[in-house]
């Protein structure tokens, strides 16, 4: 249990059963008042947001949340198998838990789990992935502006957008936060 | 930047002590280590040596009256056990003014006048900026607590406080509304809700107590000044038992500031701001900690 005095943003708590993270803070004490305690909060499994206001009193339940690291080993019809590094315990990940993130597992990949009660609800990939370009125009020599762009296939189907001087075969490097292209790595 | 905002709080500063010298206020110093702390029911004090670190300078100021003082103020450091956010932190810097015989609307324009020529000295202008926000300063506004209860939160401040939901309403829904362009005077508290104000001749439901807001930030608690001995001593016996049920460090009576008061202590108003906050809105600074050396 937390009191009301231990809530800081960044903190993770307990909701009916269901994981909060506190996304904004704010003590506050209206003149002559009580103190409060004001969060802004994110539902950790649907993202869905909301405030809430907490007293001096008020005792808050903790979620049971891990961090833990797992690599990424193969996939297993539609699911994901992921590997603890030490143990070597498996652990599978739905396609829908991971969403477009999916394309960009690479295998041995160390990966962040957040587990809730046992369960991956988020899953945080190394920031940066290679990959290499299978399907595009012709790259344009020379045009060297990034910000004209055109898409471009990935191995595994997943398309993004590059820009003009990317060529076929070429690698380059992905933000697994946003799935955009950040840059060349190796010419074709 | 930091340094910026300590010259334009010094500048503040002098500005406010420039415009209670024009009114004939004199500057009094009280003890920063007292015997005994006001009970309030949600202000913890800091333990000292020998006693606790004042709270705010409250009762004795109320005993200079008592002596005769007529209009006085201290500025001074004040603690607070416990307190620390953007707006809050436990060591702060009070202003508290008192004037005998004025009424507590009276020395609501008279802090307007104040807040004015604070901005003046600071920014040259009653028009400032704050997170964004264009504020006129010269422009002074009263609400009721009971209306803004019904305009903001839907709910009558009287229902409110007796439903148990003031507080977070105050918070949540009528704070952020006040103070929008300029200064917003909250008055009129619910009578259980009185404080140490005495409560209006004209309508008992109410106590002669405002705050004053900028944008949204309280700025000062102000009291038409409750002066009865035995009243007086009825709430600090039930604020005395209210920090016992909660488990609040108890503290002794403060027998200089009944003595006072049995004394006589003249009609009065008094008001104590918050000296970091206004230096916040004036230096459009977010957190205490950006207009004081910490």
């Amino acid at each position: 249990m937390y009191s009301a005095s231990d809530l800081k943003k960044g903190l993770k708590i307990e909701i009916d059963g269901a994981p909060w993270i506190i996304t904004e803070f704010e003590f506050c004490k209206p003149g002559k008042g009580t103190a409060l305690y004001r969060c802004r909060m994110k539902n950790m499994i649907t993202g869905i947001g909301m405030e809430k206001t907490y007293r001096p009193t008020d005792k808050i339940d903790t979620p049971d949340i891990e961090e833990r690291e797992m690599y990424y080993s193969y996939k297993d019809g539609n699911h994901y198998v992921f590997s603890d590094p030490n143990t070597y315990e498996e652990m599978q990940v739905s396609a829908e838990t991971l969403g477009d993130q999916a394309y960009f597992l690479l295998e041995e990949s160390l990966c962040n789990f957040v587990l809730y009660k046992g369960e991956p609800i988020e899953i945080t990939l190394p920031t940066f992935i290679e990959k290499e370009i299978v399907e595009t125009e012709p790259g344009v020599r020379g045009d060297t502006a990034t910000n004209v762009t055109k898409p471009a296939k990935l191995d595994n189907g997943f398309e993004i957008q590059v820009p003009l001087f990317i060529n076929q075969g070429d690698i380059v490097k992905i933000d697994t936060r946003t799935g955009k292209y950040a840059e060349r790595v190796n010419k074709a | 930047m930091k340094l910026e905002n300590l010259r334009k709080r010094s500048a503040m500063l002098r500005a406010l002590r420039e415009f209670f010298y024009a009114h004939e206020f004199f500057e009094a110093e009280t003890l920063v280590r007292i015997p005994a702390p006001a009970p309030e029911e949600y202000i913890e004090a800091v333990s000292a040596e020998n006693g606790f670190l004042r709270t705010s300078p409250e009762l004795a100021l109320k005993r200079l009256l008592a002596e005769g003082g007529e209009r006085f103020f201290e500025i001074g450091s004040a603690f607070r056990s416990g307190e620390h956010g953007r707006k809050h932190r436990e060591e702060f810097t009070i202003l508290e003014y008192y004037a005998a015989h004025w009424d507590y609307r009276k020395l609501a324009n008279f802090t307007a006048e104040l807040f004015a020529a604070a901005a003046r000295a600071v920014r040259g202008s009653e028009k400032t900026v704050f997170r964004g926000r264009e504020l006129d300063l010269s422009r002074a506004e009263f609400v009721t607590v009971d209306e803004a209860y019904r305009k903001y939160a839907q709910v009558s401040a009287f229902d409110a406080d007796a439903r148990g939901d003031f507080d977070e309403l105050m918070v949540t829904k009528v704070e952020p509304e006040l103070g929008k362009s300029g200064i917003t005077f909250l008055i009129d508290y619910p009578a259980a809700r009185a404080s140490l104000s005495r409560l209006s001749a004209a309508d008992p439901r109410v106590a002669e107590r405002w705050e004053v807001y900028i944008a949204g930030i309280e700025l000062g608690n102000a009291f038409g000044e409750l002066v009865d001995a035995a009243e007086q001593k009825r709430r600090f016996a039930a604020a005395y038992e209210f920090r016992a049920a909660q488990g609040m460090k108890p503290y002794p009576e403060p027998k200089d500031f009944y003595a006072a008061l049995e004394r006589g202590i003249p009609e009065a108003s008094g008001c104590a701001v918050g000296v970091d906050r206004l230096a916040m809105i004036l230096c459009d600074a977010d957190d205490i900690g950006m207009v004081r050396w910490e």
